[in-house]
C-alpha cells in the first residue's frame, strides 16, 4: 500500500514551498508534487505605474536574488524604449552581479543546502587532529580547518548540544544513513559553515558598494547606475577589490575543497546519484567581462545531447497553468499572459502522520505556473549554464568542468545528479569569482577616457512599446516581459527560474523538474524524508520568486476589486 | 518622558528577573567570547556601540553587557509570511553582534524557517513546543504581510494547511512582545500597494496587541538586532513614535542627517544621474529624493556594516520606512512637489544659491514633515 508523505514548510530556502510525495512499499517514490503555498500579485500592482519605477518594484519580488529582479526589470524597460546604456553602466551591472553570485552561492551552499550533507552531530565524535590531517587532501591550504580551530567548534556545538537546547539545529535528521561524510569531514564542513556565516557578510558588502546596501539595491535605473561617483573613487574601487580577495579566498580554500570532498565521499550514494529526470537544460548569455565578451553563453540542451546546443528563442517560451491556480485556456507567450487566481482548497487524505490537507493532484494544487520550451519542461540553474557553456566549447567552462571531473574521478554523467548540479553551483561560482576581475579591468581602463553612467531615456505616451530582458540569476535564467501603453506598464511577466523547475505537471501530463527529480527516490523513513530535501535543496528553490505572477489583461484597475468568497 | 534613572531601574528590575530564569546554555557568555578570542574589552567596546545606537547614555552600558549575558533566557520565534526574505537576509548581515554569535550566544532563536535544519513536520513540531513552552514569555518576530482576502488561503504554511493568519494570530497570543520586522509586516509593503489582490496588511492589523514596527525594506540590521537587545535588556517595548517605531532609530528624518544636506541648503541639485553634479555629490532632490519625509537613520548607520546607503550610491531614498510609500512616494525619480502635494518642490526648482530661498526650503521641508510627525511629541 503506497503512502503519502507531506513536507511543509521546506525550510532553508527563499519563500514558502510544500512538497508531497508517494512511496511504495520499499520507500521508493512513484509519484511527487511540488506546491508553492504563498501568492503576492506583483505584476498586478505593476500595471499602470511609470516604467521607471519597475526595477525598484520588482527587485521586491525577491530578497535573496534581490538585484537579478533590479537589473532585469529594468532592462527589459531599456529594451523596450530602445535605450542603450553607456559600457561603464555595463561594467558597473555586470560587477554587481559577479558580487552578488559570489555572496548567494556561498549562502546556499553552506547555510542553506550544507545541513543536507552535513550531519552536524557526528562532527561531535570527530578527531579534529585527524581531521586537520583530513582537510588537506582536498586543499593544500584550507581556511578554518586547523586542529585549533575545528577543535574551538567542536567544544562550542558540543555544549550547545548537552544544553538540550540545538537551537537552530534541533529537530532535524541528523544519523539518516545517507550522511556519508566521516565524522572529521563533517566537523571541516561545520567549521566552513560558521566561517561562511562571516565570509557571506563580505561579499554583500561587496555589492553594497556599487549598489548602495544590499539587500534590495538602490543604484540602478532606465539607462544606467547611478553610483558614478563610487566608481570614480579609487578608495572604493579597491575596497571592491579587496573585499573580492577575501570572498575568492574562501571560495576556493573552502567551498571548491568542500566539494571535491563531499564528490569523494557521497560518490557512490544512491540518493544523490539521481535527481535529474528532465534532461533539458536552457541559459541565457551573461555577465560581460570586456565589451561584447561574456562568460556564459547561451542555448538550449534537449535529452541530455551535449552535442546539439541550439540558439534560445525568446518566442519558444509559455506558461501553463493546468495544474496551477489561476484561470486560462491554453498555455500562453508571457507577452500576452493571462493570470486570473483560481484558488481551489486542498483535500484530506490519510499520510504517514495520519490524516492532513494534501494537495489535490487531479485539479490544481500550485501558485506556480508551468513553463514550457517549444512544449518541453526543462531545468535552469548554475548547471544548465555549466552544461550550455561546456557543449558550446567556452575554454574557460571546459577547462573548469575537466578539471573537477579529473580531480574526483567523476565520469561526465556525474553532472547530471544531484550531486553533479550542487558541484556545478560550485563550478559556476569560481568561474564568476575569477573571470570578473576581467570586468573590474575592463572598468578601470574605460574610465580613464569615459566616465559617463547614464543615458536619459525617452517615453513617447503616444507610442506602445514591447521589450524584454534575460539575464543569468544565481538559480538560472530569469525573463522579464513587459508592454508600456500611454506611458504606463500596460502588462508586466517575470518567468523566473523556480518556476522552470517547480512548475506541476502540464496538460499533457509532463512533471517539471523538481517533481521527476524526486521519482525512484528512496527514502530511509518517510517520516524523516532527509533525501528529498537534499534533492530539492540542489536546485536552490526561491519561491518568492516563483510566485510574483499576476496579468488581469484588459482590467480597468480602478475597478480591481477581489471578492474574498469568489475563490 | 521617562527619565533615564527610572529608565535604569527598570533595566535592573528586569535584569534580575532574567537571572531568576533557568539559563539555556550550559556555560556564561563571557567563557564563550574568551573561547573565541573576544575580550572583556572588546566587549565593554560592543556594549557601548549598541548604548550609542539605542540613544541612551554611556552608563547604561554596563546594563546592556548584562542583558547580553542573559539574552539566552529570551526565546525568539520567527515567522515568515509574505515576504521576500530580505528582512531575514539584512539579519544574517549584522555586524553587532554578528550572526553566529547571535544565533548560539545572544537569544535563544527556537524557529526561523531560512536558518532552522528541521523542516515539515519537525519543524512545525518546533514551532508548536515553543509556543506552548515558552508561553508568554517568547518574543515574536514576524517578517511579511498577512494576507487576508481570500480567507487568508493566499498563503498557507505548515503539513496542517494553516494559513498564515491563522499561524500569526495563535503565536501572538502568549508573545512577550511583537516585532514587525520590515515595512511588509509593519505597514503591508508592496503586496498591499494598489490594488492590493491579496489584501495584505500588517500584523497589527488582524492581532489586537502592541507591536512595535521596523520599517525599511529591509530595516537596517542594526535597527533588527537594536530592537532586540532593548526587548531583552527592559522587558518592554521601547518608546515608540505614531507609527509604532522606535524612536531611537526613527526619530529624525533622513533628511535631517543626510550627508548631501549642505548642498540642499545651498541649492546645489544633481539635475541629471552621471553629471557634474552627481560626480561632485550634490542634492538629490530633484531627482525624487524622499529624504525629507522619511523617518529612518539610514546616514547615519548606513548598511552592510556601514559600507553604503542609497543616497551615497547617488540615488534618492524612495521613503521605504514609511506606510503605503509604494503608492505614496511613486514615481519615484520625481520630486514629491510636482504632485502639487505642497509647495516644496517649487521653491527648490527656483532658489539656486539664494538665501532666501534656502530658508524657505527648509521651512517647506519642515512643514512636510509635521504631517508625518504629528504625534512626534507626545
Amino acid at each position: 500500500m503506497n503512502k503519502r508523505v507531506v513536507i511543509d514548510p521546506i525550510t532553508r530556502i527563499e519563500g514558502h514551498l510544500r512538497i508531497e510525495v508517494e512511496v511504495d512499499q520499499n520507500n521508493v517514490i512513484t509519484k511527487a508534487w511540488a506546491s508553492s503555498t504563498l501568492w503576492r500579485g506583483i505584476e498586478v500592482i505593476l500595471k499602470g505605474r511609470t516604467p521607471m519605477d519597475v526595477g525598484l518594484i520588482v527587485q521586491r519580488i525577491c530578497g535573496v536574488c534581490t538585484y537579478s529582479h533590479y537589473r532585469c526589470g529594468t532592462e527589459a524597460v531599456e529594451n523596450a524604449l530602445g535605450v542603450k546604456i553607456p559600457p561603464n553602466a555595463k561594467y558597473l551591472r555586470s560587477l554587481m552581479q559577479s558580487s552578488l553570485h559570489m555572496h548567494d552561492h556561498i549562502v546556499q551552499f553552506y547555510q542553506l543546502h550544507g545541513l543536507d550533507w552535513v550531519d552536524v552531530v557526528s562532527a561531535l565524535s570527530a578527531d579534529p587532529a585527524l581531521a586537520a590531517q583530513e582537510a588537506m587532501k582536498y586543499t593544500a591550504n584550507p581556511i578554518s580547518a586547523g586542529e585549533g580551530d575545528l577543535r574551538a567548534v567542536q567544544e562550542r556545538v558540543t555544549k550547545l548540544v548537552e544544553t538540550g537546547q540545538l537551537g537552530p539545529f534541533s529537530n532535524a535528521y541528523w544519523g539518516n544513513r545517507t550522511y556519508k561524510f566521516t565524522p572529521e569531514q563533517n566537523l571541516i564542513a561545520l567549521s566552513h559553515y560558521l566561517k561562511a556565516l562571516e565570509v557571506q557578510r563580505v561579499a554583500a558588502e561587496m555589492l553594497a558598494i556599487f549598489g548602495g546596501k544590499s539587500p534590495h539595491p538602490q543604484s540602478i535605473v532606465v539607462g544606467g547606475v547611478t553610483s558614478v561617483r563610487d566608481m570614480l573613487s579609487p578608495a572604493r574601487l579597491q575596497e571592491w577589490k579587496q573585499k573580492h580577495e577575501f570572498v575568492n579566498d574562501f571560495i576556493i580554500r573552502a567551498y571548491k575543497a568542500d566539494i571535491v570532498m563531499a564528490a569523494a565521499a557521497f560518490g557512490s550514494e544512491p540518493s544523490v546519484l539521481g535527481g535529474l529526470n528532465v534532461p533539458n537544460f536552457l541559459a541565457t548569455e551573461d555577465f560581460v567581462t570586456t565589451d561584447g565578451q561574456f562568460m556564459f553563453n547561451q542555448g538550449v540542451i534537449m535529452n541530455g545531447d551535449l552535442a546539439n546546443v541550439s540558439d534560445l528563442d525568446p518566442m519558444q517560451i509559455v506558461e501553463d497553468v493546468t495544474h496551477a491556480w489561476y484561470k486560462a485556456d491554453a498555455p500562453q507567450h508571457p507577452y500576452d499572459g493571462t493570470t486570473i487566481p483560481d484558488y481551489t482548497s486542498l483535500v484530506e487524505r490519510e499520510t504517514v502522520y495520519g490524516k492532513l490537507p494534501t494537495l489535490n493532484e487531479d485539479g490544481k494544487y500550485s501558485w506556480v505556473k508551468s513553463p514550457r520550451y517549444n512544449g518541453e519542461p526543462i531545468e535552469v540553474g548554475p548547471l544548465a549554464s555549466i552544461l550550455v557553456s561546456y557543449a558550446r566549447g567556452n575554454q574557460v567552462v571546459v577547462d573548469a568542468v575537466n578539471g573537477l571531473l579529473e580531480t574526483t574521478g567523476l565520469p561526465i554523467e556525474a553532472l547530471f545528479t544531484t550531486l553533479g548540479r550542487t558541484a556545478a553551483r560550485m563550478l559556476h561560482t569560481c568561474i564568476v569569482a575569477d573571470e570578473c576581475l576581467k570586468t573590474f579591468d575592463a572598468l578601470i581602463t574605460n574610465i580613464q577616457s569615459d566616465e559617463s553612467t547614464y543615458t536619459k531615456p525617452e517615453i513617447d505616451p503616444n507610442k506602445e512599446y514591447l521589450g524584454h530582458a534575460m539575464i543569468e540569476a544565481p538559480r538560472g535564467m530569469l525573463s522579464h516581459w513587459i508592454r508600456i501603453k500611454n506611458g504606463l506598464v500596460e502588462n508586466y511577466q517575470a518567468v523566473v527560474p523556480t518556476t522552470w523547475n517547480a512548475g506541476p505537471v502540464d496538460e499533457l501530463g509532463q512533471m517539471g523538474p523538481y517533481e521527476a527529480s524526486l521519482i525512484g527516490l528512496q527514502l530511509e523513513d518517510p517520516t524523516k524524508p532527509l533525501e528529498v530535501l537534499r534533492v530539492i535543496h540542489s536546485f536552490d528553490p526561491c519561491m518568492a520568486c516563483a510566485v510574483h505572477v499576476m496579468d488581469y489583461k484588459g482590467q480597468n484597475l480602478g475597478e480591481f476589486k477581489i471578492d474574498p468568497n469568489g475563490f | 518622558m521617562e527619565t533615564h534613572e527610572a529608565l535604569y531601574q527598570q533595566g535592573l528590575a528586569r535584569i534580575e528577573q532574567l537571572r531568576k530564569q533557568k539559563p539555556r546554555h550550559s556555560e556564561t557568555l563571557q567563557q564563550k567570547l574568551e573561547q573565541n578570542g573576544i575580550t572583556r574589552r572588546d566587549f565593554m567596546k560592543w556594549s557601548a556601540s549598541v548604548t550609542a545606537m539605542l540613544a541612551l547614555p554611556l552608563p547604561f552600558s554596563t546594563l546592556v553587557a548584562e542583558a547580553a549575558e542573559l539574552a539566552d533566557r529570551v526565546p525568539l520565534v520567527w515567522l515568515h509570511m509574505a515576504e521576500c526574505t530580505g528582512c531575514t537576509e539584512s539579519l544574517i548581515r549584522t555586524t553587532t553582534p554578528n550572526i553566529s554569535t547571535l544565533i548560539f550566544d545572544y537569544v535563544s532563536l527556537e524557529y526561523q524557517e531560512t536558518l532552522m535544519a528541521a523542516a515539515g513536520w519537525q519543524a512545525e513540531e518546533n514551532l508548536e513546543r515553543a509556543l506552548s513552552a515558552y508561553k508568554g514569555s517568547y518574543l515574536l518576530a514576524i517578517e511579511g504581510a498577512v494576507p487576508t482576502a481570500n480567507n487568508g488561503n493566499f498563503l498557507t504554511v505548515g503539513c496542517k494547511g494553516h494559513t498564515g493568519l491563522h499561524i500569526v494570530k495563535e503565536a501572538a497570543k502568549d508573545a512577550a512582545a511583537i516585532l514587525s520586522v520590515g515595512t511588509c509586516a509593519a505597514f503591508g509593503g508592496i503586496q498591499a500597494a494598489a490594488p492590493n489582490p491579496t489584501g495584505a496588511v500588517g500584523v497589527s492589523e488582524v492581532i489586537d496587541k502592541p507591536v512595535i514596527n521596523l520599517g525599511g525594506c529591509p530595516p537596517n540590521e542594526t535597527n533588527i538586532v537594536g530592537t532586540l537587545m532593548y526587548f531583552i535588556m527592559f522587558g518592554k517595548l521601547p518608546a515608540l513614535d505614531m507609527f509604532n517605531r522606535p524612536k531611537w532609530a526613527y526619530g529624525a528624518r533622513v533628511h535631517d542627517n543626510c550627508e548631501r544636506r549642505g548642498h540642499f541648503d545651498a541649492g546645489e541639485f544633481v539635475e541629471e544621474f552621471g553629471d557634474q553634479a552627481a560626480k561632485d555629490g550634490y542634492c538629490l532632490y530633484k531627482l525624487g529624493c524622499k529624504g525629507p519625509y522619511t523617518y529612518n537613520n539610514c546616514p547615519t548607520e548606513r548598511f552592510n556594516h556601514h559600507t553604503s546607503w542609497p543616497v551615497l550610491a547617488g540615488h534618492g531614498c524612495i521613503g521605504c520606512s514609511e506606510p503605503d510609500f509604494w503608492d505614496e512616494m511613486a514615481d519615484f525619480e520625481k520630486p514629491l512637489g510636482r504632485k502639487l502635494l505642497h509647495g516644496l518642490d517649487a521653491t527648490s526648482d527656483t532658489i539656486g544659491a539664494v538665501i532666501l530661498g534656502a530658508t524657505a526650503v527648509g521651512i517647506g521641508a519642515h512643514a512636510v514633515a509635521s504631517i508625518f510627525a504629528k504625534s512626534e511629541e507626545e
